[in-house]
């Protein structure tokens, strides 16, 4: 039990570092990506012991600068909803990275775990629901700080976050008829397979109107340029007006957090998830796991994959083979094997007797054996 | 109508049995700390959800008795005040007061300094013009723009200081003549330059002119018809936005604008669009003057001859007693440049429209020539006064984000505002 917990506090920590870390880059990203448009060089001043990264030590030190701002509330403002502002716009955030799977089911001392925090069946519906909770953030904001432009940079910033909710929630309809499901895993699995046996069946290629909707919708729903209007700097500064120090930060933080988790349901939804096409394990394709084209090329991916002779004990019975690895030397040359029946013996490397599992006839595997 | 006024008109409207919570209009004070306001104007919004309904503008955080202190000052004295009207194309301001007081003295310039005083206004005036479209552009989110145009302003700037030295307060003129002669090279620098400025114009018209995202928010916003905008005494790029074609350089030419090859754009619609369109091809045309300045510099000496006006050369100075003389004549106080008693106004296109220096000097009954070495009333017409007192009817019943657009076309510079 103790164990369960240990591994849902692991994946939990796994994500938040993952969008912490994705936030800081995209904040680097969005800097060093306008300073090139515009003709500067753009964030490279920060520094550790002269050690400068392209500019990355900046993210750093803009949150080292911001945790040690003075924490300002406005004197006549609502001083508990000026409190909980920022936590509403950035914790459904992180919340909703929760369903978003990351990779498939691995086996770990003995435990099947799911590369995912939270497996609901109504995950697209959690998503939704979280997404939209975001906008209490701005508009609490926009109310607790008893300033006219953060009471109309609130407004502006629901009534913007809310419409395109519209658009975001709609456009998700779509891949969830298709796809017949409202968990995520599910729906990435759905789109592991092929149309006509080339096409991946991906939620942008079934559903391409519903991405075209999607991506805009995300973009205002981060509040990206052109959709920067609820913080619309320029003449009314924004919801966050009378916020300072970490507090202002967390805003950005969550937008920020914001762009890493819409694209983490668009790449669920629109792309795949974490299946990469046209690459299989050895139980998809008897054996060969690496790349195999729709034109009929195919990239191996490591040895014989789970013939991985370092570890397991193989087995193979050799019928046209120019070698024949012997099974009990681990250090074979070169070998090259026209078609075997390759029978592996998944087990530990001191090659106690186990279980056989027969991948059925591979065939023209070239690979190089240690 | 002040604060209070609009204060009062908002407050009784409400029956006195109605929460507060139901009052439909706001009172928001743009500026003079706002980002836009250049921290020395506000303006006072009546709203009505994000409708401006009434706007009043306060002006005077940037008053400094520019008129006053040029009073105070000989007729020389007076030109580094002039640097701070517009101070982004102080050069025209130099050289609109100059010549007033030279109207006044009835001395002209050789054709050299002629043409050197037109080959500094119009390189002023290309810096002015992508500082304004640069910076509204940066206001609606165009950031990258306003970086490309500094850097436009940045080779204007840098030719301004090679001439005189300084790149804000240039006092790049004296009366009756230039304080310099052109620097060696200072002409290809010139070409140099409007080739890259052209370079940068080409860019950033790509991406302005065409970009939806900027036109839907200048186009039909801040409308002013021709009519309105005579009747406020509008002039500049944002009278002939509005489609008339009223340049001073054209209308009362001088210094040898009229022996120029140059047009006047204007605009149809007198929207935010056309301000910006006028003004970016007015920078094209100022390139063309410049070239035709450079073309056409002649040789020939810059000051005008009259030794009771300009100061000797240093040579003559340091070299004989007449040029010392001279130059203490000129500096001494209570001597300095005569000028006789009449007034005069000169105007001159300053980038923001006409400049006008409305100079007296009255008989000094102490002296003996009757002449006066100081000016008795200075008075300075600002191009964007009337402009921004006209603000109100640019900018109610748009958005409070048209706001910024129209301000920033409009482009007030505080300096020459409050004076």
């Amino acid at each position: 039990m103790f164990i369960d917990f240990g591994i849902i506090i692991g994946k939990i920590a796994f994500v938040l570092v993952n969008i912490l870390n994705g936030a800081g880059i995209l904040t680097w990203v969005e800097r060093k990506q306008s300073a090139l448009m515009s003709d500067r060089i753009g964030a490279n001043r920060a520094s550790i012991l002269g050690i400068r990264l392209l500019g990355l030590v900046n993210s750093l030190a803009d949150a080292l600068k911001l945790i040690f701002k003075e924490d300002f509330v406005p004197p006549r403002g609502v001083r508990v909803l000026h409190f909980l502002a920022p936590i509403f716009a950035m914790g459904p955030v992180f919340l909703t990275m929760a369903v978003i799977p990351f990779g498939p089911p691995i086996e770990l001392w003995g435990r099947d775990i799911k590369l995912q925090i939270l497996d609901l069946d109504i995950g697209m519906l959690y998503v939704l629901a979280f997404g939209s909770i975001a906008v209490y953030g701005a508009m609490i904001a926009g109310w607790a700080s008893n300033s006219k432009y953060a009471l109309l940079g609130g407004m502006r910033a629901s009534a913007q976050m809310i419409s395109y909710e519209v658009v975001l929630g709609l456009s998700l309809i779509g891949p969830i008829l298709v796809f017949g499901t409202l968990e995520p895993g599910l729906m990435v699995n759905a789109q592991n397979t092929y149309l006509w046996g080339w096409i991946p069946q991906w939620g942008v290629i079934v559903q391409p109107i519903a991405f075209l909707l999607f991506l805009p919708a995300a973009m205002a729903e981060t509040k990206r340029a052109p959709f920067d209007m609820p913080e619309g700097e320029s003449e009314i500064i924004g919801f966050a007006t009378e916020y300072s120090g970490m507090r202002w930060g967390m805003f950005f933080l969550g937008e920020f957090a914001e762009i890493v988790v819409l694209a983490g349901i668009m790449t669920t939804v629109f792309f795949g998830g974490y299946h990469v096409p046209f690459l299989f394990d050895a139980v998809e394709k008897a054996g060969q796991a690496g790349f195999h084209f729709p034109w009929g090329s195919y990239f191996a991916l490591g040895e014989v994959d789970r013939c991985d002779l370092a570890n397991a004990c193989v087995r193979c019975e050799a019928r046209d083979t120019d070698v024949a690895p012997d099974a009990d030397s681990l250090d074979v040359p070169a070998f090259s094997i026209r078609s075997i029946d390759a029978r592996v013996m998944e087990g530990n490397a001191a090659g106690g007797p186990g279980e056989y599992r027969d991948y059925g006839p591979c065939h023209t595997v070239v690979g190089e054996v240690k | 109508m002040s604060e209070v006024d609009i204060l009062s008109a908002v407050t009784p409207a409400l029956p006195p049995d109605e929460p507060e919570f139901q009052q439909k209009e706001m009172l928001l004070n743009v500026g003079p700390a706002h980002p836009a306001m250049h921290g020395i104007i506000r303006i006072l919004a009546k709203l009505e959800g994000e409708l401006v309904v009434e706007s009043d503008v306060e002006i005077g955080y940037l008053h400094r008795a520019f008129e006053k202190s040029c009073e105070e000052s000989t007729w020389n004295q007076a030109i580094i005040y002039t640097d701070r009207l517009n101070y982004v194309s102080a050069a025209i301001n130099n050289i609109g007061y100059c010549m007033a007081v030279e109207k006044l003295l009835g001395i002209e310039l050789p054709p050299r300094g002629q043409y050197i005083r037109v080959l500094m206004s119009e390189i002023s005036r290309i810096g002015d013009h992508l500082t304004c479209v640069g910076a509204s552009a940066m206001e609606l989110g165009g950031f990258t723009v306003f970086l490309y145009m500094i850097k436009g302003r940045e080779y204007c700037w840098e030719l301004i200081e090679e001439y005189c030295g300084a790149r804000v307060t240039t006092a790049a003129a004296r009366v009756g003549g230039m304080p310099y002669d052109l620097p060696e090279g200072f002409l290809d620098k010139c070409l140099w330059v409007i080739k890259e400025v052209r370079e940068i114009l080409r860019e950033c018209d790509i991406l302005l002119t065409n970009n939806r995202i900027f036109v839907e928010r200048m186009e039909n916003v801040g409308v002013m018809s021709a009519e309105r905008a005579i009747a406020w005494g509008w002039t500049g790029p944002c009278l002939r936005g509005s489609g008339v074609a009223y340049d001073v350089r054209k209308d009362f030419p001088y210094l040898v604008y009229d022996q120029l090859d140059w047009e006047v754009p204007v605009g149809r619609r007198g929207d935010n669009l056309d301000r910006y369109l006028v003004r970016m091809e007015e920078m094209e045309q100022s390139c063309r003057i410049i070239e035709q300045c450079v073309a056409k510099m002649p040789g020939g000496p810059i000051n005008c001859s009259d030794k009771t006006v300009v100061l000797p050369d240093k040579k003559d100075t340091y070299g004989n007693i007449e040029g010392l003389m001279n130059h203490f004549k000129l500096i001494m106080y209570g001597h300095g440049i005569r000028v006789p008693a009449g007034e005069c106004y000169f105007p001159v296109e300053a980038a923001n429209g006409e400049l006008g220096f409305y100079i007296v000097s009255h008989p000094d009954e102490h002296s003996k020539d009757g002449c006066n070495d100081r000016a008795w009333r200075v008075r300075c017409r600002p191009p964007c006064l009337n402009m921004v007192a006209s603000l109100p009817e640019t900018i109610n019943n748009y958005m409070i984000a048209d706001i910024v657009p129209t301000f920033g076309s409009v482009n007030m510079i505080g300096g020459e505002l409050d004076r």
